[in-house]
């Protein structure tokens, strides 16, 4: 799928990159832990988080992730928006809780790539 | 590119929101030189669980990064109050991140599981009451 498409899924809204709206996404991550985020390394990623600071952002660009989604309606602040103007990082918000909003995409098809194992 | 470069960073004490800008600004020098992608990612990773680490646990720090055509080298050094028990340490899920950087988004106990993970080498020195150097190599190919 590509980002417009979790945008609809998840009657979400653009805060940063409607410009990449076409770029395709092959896998998707949900999670508050960066660690956790760092530990999973795929390509054309997106990040579903609850987080909202710098950190979440510099992880995203880290990872090469392609877009992060704040889930429960958070919004990112100034500083997080330039950063992921900068990185072309597409940031969108929705008013879906984690589990819900990772469900809505999962049953579209979009996956989380293979079980972790050490 | 043949030559070997060496480019180093301080890494601020207690700030936070700006951890993270030395593997920020390495990861677009290695994209700048052509590095191989996936190669860039490790080593931006690795760095980034270094320099958080350095923020969370130590009071910064100092990270030289030696890039030659061969591998790239992190040395990250600085003076915290040390490792007690590296075998530890590197287990998943161990963390003695207090629970304020919990509700930051780190102490998963996953830093250095992840910069073993990403790199070719690593190796931890640390003493206690003194400080800890982390030295990581990634391959080039």
């Amino acid at each position: 799928m590509i980002i417009e498409d979790i945008m609809e899924i998840l009657g979400a809204k653009f805060i940063v990159g409607e410009e990449w709206k076409n770029k395709e996404v092959h896998t998707a991550c949900g999670s508050d832990m960066m660690s956790d985020v760092l530990a999973f390394m795929k390509d054309q990623s997106v990040l579903l988080t609850g987080l909202c600071n710098p950190q979440v952002i510099r992880t995203a660009e880290m990872m090469d992730i392609v877009c992060v989604v704040f889930v429960r309606g958070k919004l990112p602040d100034e500083s997080m928006i330039e950063m992921a103007k900068e990185k072309e990082i597409a940031i969108l918000t929705t008013g879906h809780r984690m589990f819900s909003a990772c469900g809505l995409l999962y049953e579209k098809g979009l996956r989380g790539g293979p079980t972790y194992r050490e | 590119m043949s030559d070997t470069i060496t480019i180093s960073y301080e890494v601020p004490a207690n700030d936070f929101t700006r951890a993270g800008e030395a593997s920020s600004s390495i990861k677009s020098k290695l994209k700048k030189m052509g590095v191989d992608p996936q190669i860039v990612r490790k080593v931006a990773i690795a760095m980034y669980e270094g320099e958080i680490n350095m923020v969370i646990h130590a009071t910064g720090g100092k990270i030289d990064v030696t890039i030659s055509p061969e591998e790239i080298e992190m040395i990250l050094v600085d003076h915290g109050p040390g490792i007690e028990d590296i075998d530890l340490a590197m287990q998943a899920g161990y963390s003695t991140a207090p629970d304020n950087i919990r509700t930051l988004g780190f102490g998963a106990g996953m830093g250095l599981p992840n910069m073993k993970k990403y790199t070719d080498e690593l190796r931890i020195e640390s003493k206690l009451g003194v400080g800890t150097t982390v030295i990581m190599k990634v391959k080039m190919e």
